[in-house]
């Protein structure tokens, strides 16, 4: 990279916020998941809007690659430059704005953490919540946003990016923009009734632009909250429960698990997540999907007796659930999931199959549905943990994944938060002219091709 | 971590930059209990053995090879003479160690640096006053070694550790009260077994709850208390310091934002209050906790370690709020209302 532009970037930021140094470069380069590294050129952080302003017009005038970057967590190395240039770390925009009360919702910076939010939270406003999603507390509540992440909530009340009130963002030309109620009234307190524009940033990767500030939907925290589990052999009454369990939809959060380490865990586990204001509004929920379970009493029991209650309790009755308690992680802390988002009717199709790639690739099979919202999809994560110090295991574990992206889009899935050969799939069977659609929005926005190119990249 | 491994692996080489991110690890202990990974406890085992593979491979950083040279020819970091480490106590009575109940070992800081020396005589004169049967070994005294053994100099922290315990062995030392944290760690966990280590607080909580030291007077100061790493994380001791404040009358404690197991560290740690890989700048950890604490709205920010004392010491006057915030150590604070007694 230029010295001319690293310097005019230490002029906008500080030089304690540019890098080009090669153990910065080095971490900038790589991501936790399974994906080779990709060379980044520099780092920048800023620490204002302005900044972030200055930053893109400068790019623009050199024509450097910008990837904005929150906590990098994605797995699917989508903070890794595909054609160089210089990572935008927004950790340094880490200020929670606004907490609003009465209208329940949050104005915050774009480096500000999950964990962030909780604290600040819990501290001043005890009776409020976010949607917080199990990937570790340095997250990022935009990061997360921006793929459609899902959190502990989604199956009750959306999808996180539908938890959006609003945002703040940088145009790929440098511009400032609001959108939602924040563009007309001070307030941030609703994306409607105006024509959606956060459609243009939500899914899209970094490559249209950069949230600096976004307005998250709050929700009451219940006084009372457990887990009811169950276990069972029968995949194809999967879809069935579902459907049981969205008739009544009373439910906070449900995941279906299995796994094949430890022994106890080759079973196919229902974990309910089950809240309540009032004792009596927690105690007839509970009935109520007692019930539903208590319907088959040949197929699926209650978990009631070690080994598998302590585990899996430890790892879902805390907010957020701690996958790491109950994960076959294997030595060298490799660890990539592809999530399928899922019509219902395939799970099973999907499930057998999952456990047919894993063996077939050497590794441990490892499936988790989450249910999304109302149980109308599913997000059906297959994890293949690897060692990071085997250059093999890890090429099985990509190719496991893309098996598993190509399975998934055969079944009519779609593959969530992509990595780039994945997004290549997708983006082979799209509709020619959604492809089209896409890709004149990304040049009507981004002229010079500035904003994380090479993904979602149609021509 | 990775870098770690980068570095092993070679495919990072070993740079001034890279040096700067090892040696500014503190060792806090911060990550250890926070991590929830079953590796946790080796995470600053892992620092510890890299800066040893530093050493090995003759690339220590020069400022580090500077502490290391100045601890090996003069048993403390600053150059001066071994018999100037007994002259804080100069003309205070406190007398040499011969056999009495408790040695009062001092340390490098609370000898030679000036914040350090007023602690060491605050508390050298508590302890004369509450009774206690102790002494110092003053120009005998000799580097505990903590910060050289957390930088990875194993051959220069065996030789300290050697001396020391010949020493106390030959003077009979049963028991030990430590002005620092560091030594308290390092006594407590890496010398031979056979000594009973106390840090001072511990012994000023027990002397006030047994009645031998009784502050009287009314002090009338908004007071936080900050964790030193050493004595919070690192041997799980919350209680004594804030039993200490608390028996001081007109003291209103208040706690900063980050206490106790979240402590903040001062950045002073793996002998950083020396080499000061953080630079001191705006963002270096004594300068984030001193306006921590300015925001609890205390007038006074208690600490119970020298090093600490040195290094938040420093960021109040480059935060330009002396004015404002003062740094005490325990020791002090509760030296002026026990004077009346
Ligand atoms: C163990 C584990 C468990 C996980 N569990 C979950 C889970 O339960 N639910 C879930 O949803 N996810 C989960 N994840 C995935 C992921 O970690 C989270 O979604 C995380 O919140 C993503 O946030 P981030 O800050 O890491 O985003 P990043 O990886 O930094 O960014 C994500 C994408 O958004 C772009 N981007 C980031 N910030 C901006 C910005 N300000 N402007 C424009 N573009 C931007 C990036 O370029 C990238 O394309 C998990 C991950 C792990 C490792
Ligand atoms: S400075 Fe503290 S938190 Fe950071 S690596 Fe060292 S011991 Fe861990």
């Amino acid at each position: 990279m230029k010295e001319e532009f690293l310097s005019r970037l230490a002029e906008i930021v500080g030089a304690d916020y540019v890098s080009d140094r090669p153990e910065e470069l080095y971490l900038y380069s790589r991501d936790p998941g399974a994906q080779k590294p990709r060379r980044a050129d520099g780092v920048v952080m800023p620490g204002t809007v302005d900044e972030v302003q200055q930053i893109v017009r400068l790019a623009n005038r050199e024509k450097i690659a910008i990837t904005p970057m929150g906590a990098g967590l994605t797995l699917s190395a989508l903070t890794v430059p595909l054609k160089g240039g210089i990572v935008l770390d927004m950790k340094r925009l880490d200020r929670i704005i606004e907490v609003n009360q009465a209208s329940r919702y949050a104005v915050i910076e774009a480096g500000v953490t999950q964990a962030a939010l909780r604290a600040y939270l819990e501290k001043h406003h005890p009776g409020l919540q976010h949607s917080t999603p199990e990937s570790p507390p340095t997250a990022t509540i935009v990061g997360n946003i921006l793929i459609h992440g899902h959190g502990h909530l989604t199956p009750r009340y959306g999808v996180n990016s539908q938890m959006v009130n609003g945002m703040e963002v940088v145009l790929p030309t440098g511009e400032l923009c609001r959108l939602g109620s924040c563009s007309v009234s001070p307030k941030w307190f609703s994306r409607d009734p105006l024509p959606d524009l956060m459609g243009l940033f939500l899914g899209w990767l970094g490559t249209t632009g950069i949230v600096t500030k976004l307005s998250i939907q709050l929700f009451p925290k219940p006084a009372f909250r457990d887990l009811l589990l169950f276990s069972s052999d029968s995949v194809e009454l999967i879809p069935e429960i579902i459907a049981e369990l969205s008739q009544i939809n009373l439910l906070e959060n449900c995941f279906i698990i299995t796994q094949e380490k430890p022994r106890w865990a080759q079973h196919i586990f229902y974990i309910i997540v089950v809240s309540g204001q009032s004792k009596e509004e927690f105690e007839t929920k509970k009935e109520l999907h007692n019930r539903i379970f208590q319907k088959y009493p040949d197929k699926i029991l209650p978990v009631t007796e070690e080994p598998a209650l302590t585990p899996l309790r430890e790892r879902f009755l805390g907010v957020p659930p701690f996958a790491a308690t109950a994960a076959d992680f294997r030595k060298g802390g490799g660890f990539e999931y592809t999530g399928a988002i899922l019509p219902i009717e395939v799970i099973p199709q999907a499930w057998r199959s999952g456990i047919e790639i894993a063996h077939k690739y050497d590794l441990l099979y490892q499936l988790g549905i989450q249910l999304l919202p109302n149980g109308h999809s599913v997000m059906l994560a297959y994890s293949y943990p690897f060692n990071r110090a085997v250059a093999e295991e890890a090429g099985r574990a990509r190719g496991a994944l893309d098996e598993t992206n190509r399975l998934t889009l055969e079944l009519g899935g779609i593959v969530w938060k992509p990595e780039l050969p994945a997004q290549k799939l997708i983006l082979e069977k799209m509709d020619a002219n959604t492809r089209q659609l896409m890709d004149r929005i990304k040049k009507t926005l981004d002229p010079n091709d500035i904003m994380n190119p090479g993904n979602w990249e149609v021509t | 971590m990775w870098l770690i491994r980068a570095w092993m692996e070679e495919e990072i080489e070993w740079s001034e930059s890279l040096g700067k991110i090892l040696y500014a690890c503190t060792n806090c202990n911060n990550c250890v209990q926070s991590c929830k990974f079953p590796f946790n406890d080796e995470i600053v085992n892992i620092i510890t053995a890299t800066r040893e593979e530093v050493v090995a491979n003759g690339l220590v950083m020069p400022k580090v090879a500077r502490f290391f040279r100045n601890i090996e020819a003069y048993g403390n970091p600053y150059r001066e003479p071994r018999e100037n480490r007994g002259r804080w106590a100069e003309g205070m009575g406190i007398e040499p160690y011969q056999g009495q109940e408790f040695l009062f070992y001092v340390g490098c800081v609370g000898s030679f640096d000036e914040k350090g020396q007023r602690a060491a005589k605050a508390l050298g004169e508590l302890l004369t006053k509450a009774g206690v049967s102790f002494g110092i070994l003053g120009s005998r005294e000799e580097c505990d070694g903590n910060e050289v053994n957390m930088l990875g100099e194993s051959r220069i922290f065996q030789m300290l550790r050697e001396k020391n315990s010949q020493l106390f062995k030959d003077a009979g030392v049963k028991k030990i009260i430590t002005l620092s944290p560091h030594a308290y760690n390092v006594f407590r966990k890496e010398y031979p077994g056979g000594l009973e280590v106390f840090h001072y607080t511990r012994i000023l909580a027990d002397l006030i709850k047994e009645g031998k030291l009784k502050p009287t007077s009314k002090l009338n100061r908004r007071v936080s208390y900050h964790d030193p790493c050493f004595l919070g994380r690192h041997a799980g001791e919350y209680e004594a310091p804030r039993q200490i404040l608390a028996a001081i009358p007109g003291v209103e404690l208040v706690e900063m934002e980050r206490n106790r197991e979240n402590s903040f560290c001062c950045g002073g740690g793996s002998a950083n209050f020396y080499t000061d890989f953080f630079g001191g700048g705006e963002n270096s950890p004594s300068r984030i906790r001193v306006r921590e604490a300015g925001k609890s709205g205390a007038s006074v920010l208690a600490v119970a370690c020298p090093t600490c004392a040195v290094m938040l010491g420093e960021a109040i006057k480059d935060e330009g709020i002396e004015e404002k915030l003062v740094i005490k150590d325990i020791a002090e604070i509760l030296g002026e209302p026990v004077s009346h007694q």
